[in-house]
């Protein structure tokens, strides 16, 4: 398993992964005996017809005579093929209906926007004070089924968190939904799956399924704005986000900053990662990904910041008590 | 010295012993001969050099477009690798499959039908030998423009599919997805003039008494896979062309925030490239029916039936390309119904699969090269087809599309039905080609160490995608556990860049020292193989007439002769489409120069194009006054073709 979550078509932690593995196993199955016969019978063929050289007398006595032992051994294997294809059609068609039976009472909407490289959500509620945004990594309840919608402000992006469904693509001017649910709690991978530009490879996300009442607990501290910086440092480090380029790319609530070009740092001390699932969130990494993200990232929109390393200390030590 | 100076007083015009040669060639092949030297060379309309120099275009940007694979697998084969950027690594990927589905696969398999399809029915030359020759010179520098794009970093980077609007004004900035979108312009306009000329070859060139159920199977192929290039292409013309006017002049046909749909994109060009996969798929068909019968030393079984199978998978490959779609949000129905068309046409190419081994099982078997490639073909191309018919299921698609999964998938179907045969013709027509033999022992070793390398390589792929790992990551990092798998499948690659350079070795060498072939080395059954090795100017002395299906195999499958057609000015016989019987003997087009230069005007105005829409206007000129050129009727030659009409 991997650090960053587990990752795998093949092991599915939720209804609709299942229903697909199940699907794979069939068509796994049906598959390797189909290849098994075709090659077994080329090379059956391949023993028994005699060899010769290219001054064999080429045998053109079957012309006009139509084979009848071949024929039905011909037929016989494209009645079996086109039985077999249609075994596997009803299979398909079978499970396709299962994905789109998932139960979705109670369900937890949340409204996930692709951009140039990192995923912004938004998790909706009938109250709109209980509205709140975060960035790269989604909490979800454990049982509960979500319906997500995906949009994308610029190129196509793709969901795909393989433990739990297969993928979405997020096209720009138009709105689809995955819905799927998670029965086991863990660390789910997902990475865009639609190539989107220079960082397509460092585009990912994390699902974090827990129990309902951690899940809980989550939004609630999710829907709070940031805490005021109380220690010297942190406050200073405000001062620097406030006044410097950061506050015109990102949000953080209970401030002005209120950017919405990149990620909402509101609660960023409380995410596992950084750089839409690229780096540990640490104090280090933070400040290098702060001084440098080009380098990290190539590419990437965020533009490098030359601060005074006391700037750059006192910028991190605030994000460190955004939890 | 005293007897040189007698010598060359005697004669009237000294002449070394080459230009003698020249001159007997000329005189006994009349017009179909070309001009010595280099004029000639660039002037000709032999449907015989062009075609070799289309495959060897093609080869050239195979072994390109192999390179830039090699630099990939490079990059992939550790984890966390900063060897190649993502900036360099998105152009790299582009321009692979860019070249290779459009420079390589379909330009050779239409370079083998230019070569070996007048041949194959007794004709002398293709029909419309200029518009092929111009064909070849704007591929050529289509393909040229794409690699030097690519050398001066300014490459094309979305991807070869460029979904907008990565590649449109806003995210693809630069001149690079222009590149892209005229290398379509110029791939487009040779694909379909090479499919207009087979398909007039096969329907009207025909040798008399070559009814169309005597056509060998390889012609069958090109005919479907000609058909199939004539309705795909304009899709993806109407998308390039598109594309560009976004680009360019501020069309918004992709754009959803002034009316336009990014998905209109997706549809166009899918239309297109779901078909393109089978008319490079067809003719490796066509190579395997072909080496098949040969070595299996009697004719197919169920010709009719591969006949028709491959009619029907030119039809269904125009029903599935929604099938590539399968994540966005098409509507599910709709999709149940790509489904069924995805699993439906592997049954014509099971037909196929049974229908050789029914031929092989009942034949006298002569295991060498050709044949070893068509076994390999057999086992690569089952499991491709076998992983598509898993794909083609919608909710097993939502899992493995994009993945590396369908990387595997894609090469097992384009390498096991296409390049395998491929090389398979490669060893089996060579000769034919060039009158010598490849060496057998070279053979094998290509063979085997492509097949273990080619799998080595991208069975891993599989498992790397059903593991999570996406398409056209430049890199990945080490937690995900990928690093193993990916190297075992850049060693892989190193196997198979060994076996190509094998083959190069292979072909200089036999071409310089190898056997001499005969007219016929493998006594094969088809027409190519009753003219010499290689085929004279004007390819039959004199023209053919067939009654059998397998004329060299059968007793009076060769009836006669065609005769009373002249060779200055070149003539053939133009026969009815079913039956071949004789129609009218027409007047064939004579070398010129023209094609080259309409070609190089041609080049200006598509490259110009990408830098300012004016150069539509302006470089429509020269095109214009070349193509005047081109068809501006010669006194000297209407005087001959005068002399030689006759009342009936």
């Amino acid at each position: 398993m991997y650090e960053g979550g587990a990752l795998s078509a093949l092991v599915p932690a939720g209804p609709q992964a299942a229903h697909i593995h199940t699907l794979w196993l069939v068509m796994l199955t049906v598959c390797a005996l189909v290849f098994a016969a075709v090659l077994g019978a080329l090379a059956v063929a391949m023993r028994r017809a005699p060899r010769g050289d290219e001054t064999t007398e080429p045998d053109t006595n079957m012309l006009g005579n139509d084979e009848p032992a071949l024929r039905r051994a011909v037929s016989f294997g494209i009645a079996a093929s086109a039985a077999l294809l249609i075994g596997l059609l009803v299979t398909s068609i079978v499970i396709e209906r299962a994905l789109a039976q998932l139960p979705l009472h109670d369900a937890l909407h949340i409204r996930l926007t692709g951009h140039q490289w990192w995923w912004e959500a938004t998790y909706d509620d009938a109250k709109p004070a209980n509205v709140f945004a975060t960035a790269n990594e989604l909490h979800i309840p454990v049982g509960r089924p979500i319906v997500l919608t995906l949009e994308a402000d610029d190129v196509i992006h793709s969901f795909w968190v393989p433990n739990l469904h297969g993928k979405k693509d997020l096209i720009p001017g138009r709105t689809a939904t995955i819905t799927f649910r998670a029965d086991a709690a863990g660390t789910y991978r997902g990475q865009c799956a639609e190539f989107c530009g220079y960082q397509h490879a460092n585009m990912a996300l994390l699902v974090i399924a827990e129990p309902p009442e951690r899940y809980e607990l989550w939004a609630a501290a999710e829907r709070t704005s940031a805490p005021q910086p109380t220690e010297p440092l942190a406050q200073r480090g405000q001062q620097v986000f406030l006044q410097s380029t950061c506050a015109m790319c990102h949000a953080i609530a209970g401030t002005p900053a209120n950017g919405r070009r990149a990620p909402d740092l509101t609660h960023v001390a409380s995410r596992r990662r950084i750089g839409a699932g690229t780096l540990p969130n640490d104090p280090v990494t933070l400040s290098a990904w702060i001084s440098d993200p080009q380098r990290i990232k190539p590419g990437v929109n965020m533009p490098a910041h030359v601060l005074p390393g006391a700037d750059l200390q006192a910028l991190v030590a605030y994000l460190g008590t955004l939890k | 010295m005293n007897v040189d100076a007698t010598a060359g007083a005697l004669a009237p015009e000294p002449r070394s012993e080459a230009s003698v040669a020249e001159l007997l060639h000329a005189r006994r092949f009349g017009a179909w001969a070309d001009a010595p030297g280099w004029l000639g060379a660039l002037c000709t309309i032999d449907h015989k050099r062009v075609g070799r120099r289309f495959i060897v275009t093609a080869f050239g940007f195979f072994i390109a477009g192999g390179a830039v694979a090699g630099l990939m697998r490079l990059q992939l084969a550790r984890p966390d690798s900063t060897l190649i950027g993502p900036d360099l690594y998105n152009q790299l990927f582009t321009v692979h499959g860019t070249s290779m589905m459009f420079v390589f696969a379909v330009p050779i398999m239409q370079a083998m039908g230019v070569y070996f399809v007048p041949l194959m029915v007794g004709a002398r030359n293709i029909a419309f030998p200029r518009l092929i020759a111009y064909a070849y010179w704007v591929y050529l520098f289509g393909g040229l423009m794409l690699y030097a794009a690519l050398v001066l970093g300014i490459g094309p980077d979305a991807g070869w599919f460029s979904y907008t609007p990565l590649a449109g004004p806003q995210y693809g900035v630069g001149k690079r997805s222009d590149f892209w979108a005229q290398l379509i312009t110029f791939t487009e306009v040779s694909g379909l003039l090479i499919a207009v000329a087979v398909i007039t070859t096969v329907f009207k060139l025909r040798a008399p008494g070559m009814t169309l159920n005597r056509m060998p199977l390889f012609v069958w192929s090109l005919l479907v896979a000609s058909f199939m290039i004539v309705f795909a292409l304009p899709s993806v013309m109407i998308a390039s062309t598109t594309l560009i006017l976004d680009r360019l002049v501020g069309t918004h046909f992709f754009n959803p925030a002034e009316g336009g749909d990014a998905l209109l994109w997706q549809h166009l060009f899918w239309f297109f490239g779901h078909p393109e996969v089978y008319l490079i798929f067809l003719p490796g068909l066509g190579f395997v029916s072909t080496i098949v019968v040969t070595f299996a030393r009697r004719p197919v079984f169920g010709y009719v039936a591969i006949v028709l199978s491959l009619i029907a998978t030119g039809f269904l490959a125009f029903g599935l390309w929604v099938h590539h779609m399968f994540a966005t949000n098409v509507p599910e129905l709709g999709k149940s119904f790509f489904t069924a068309a995805s699993m439906v046409i592997a049954i014509p190419t099971a037909t196929q699969l049974f229908c050789w081994i029914a031929t092989l099982w009942t034949g006298r078997i002569v295991v060498r090269t050709p044949l070893l490639f068509v076994l390999g073909f057999f086992f690569i191309l089952v499991l491709g087809g076998l992983t598509g018919i898993m794909l083609a299921a919608v909710p097993l698609d939502l899992q493995l599309h994009d993945t590396f999964f369908v990387v595997a998938h894609l090469h097992y179907v384009l390498i096991g039905g296409g390049v395998f045969p491929l090389f398979g013709a490669f060893y089996y027509w060579f000769p034919k080609v060039t009158g010598r033999m490849l060496d057998e022992t070279l053979g094998r070793w290509n063979f085997w160490l492509f097949f273990i390398g080619f799998n080595v390589a991208f069975f891993p792929m599989h498992i790397l995608g059903l593991q999570g790992m996406p398409r056209r990551v430049y890199t990945y990092a080490a937690e995900t556990g990928w690093g193993p798998l990916n190297l075992v499948a850049s060693l892989g690659a190193v196997i198979v860049v060994a076996s190509v350079l094998l083959f190069v070795v292979n072909v200089v060498r036999s071409y310089r020292i190898g056997a001499h072939a005969g007219a016929n080395p493998w006594r094969a059954s088809t027409l190519e193989w009753a003219t010499d090795s290689p085929p004279p100017p004007g390819n039959f002395h004199p023209p053919l007439a067939v009654t059998r299906g397998a004329p060299l195999w059968e007793r009076g499958g060769v009836s006669g002769f065609v005769e009373g057609l002249a060779n200055d000015p070149p003539e053939v016989l133009v026969t009815t489409l079913l039956d071949a019987s004789p129609h009218h003997r027409l007047a064939f087009p004579t070398p010129t120069i023209w094609p080259l230069l309409a070609a190089i005007a041609t080049t200006v105005l598509f490259i110009a194009s990408i830098f300012t829409p004016w150069a539509v206007v302006w470089g429509s000129i020269p095109v214009a006054i070349t193509l005047i050129g081109w068809f501006w009727p010669r006194r000297d030659e209407t005087k001959k073709r005068l002399r030689l009409e006759r009342l009936p």
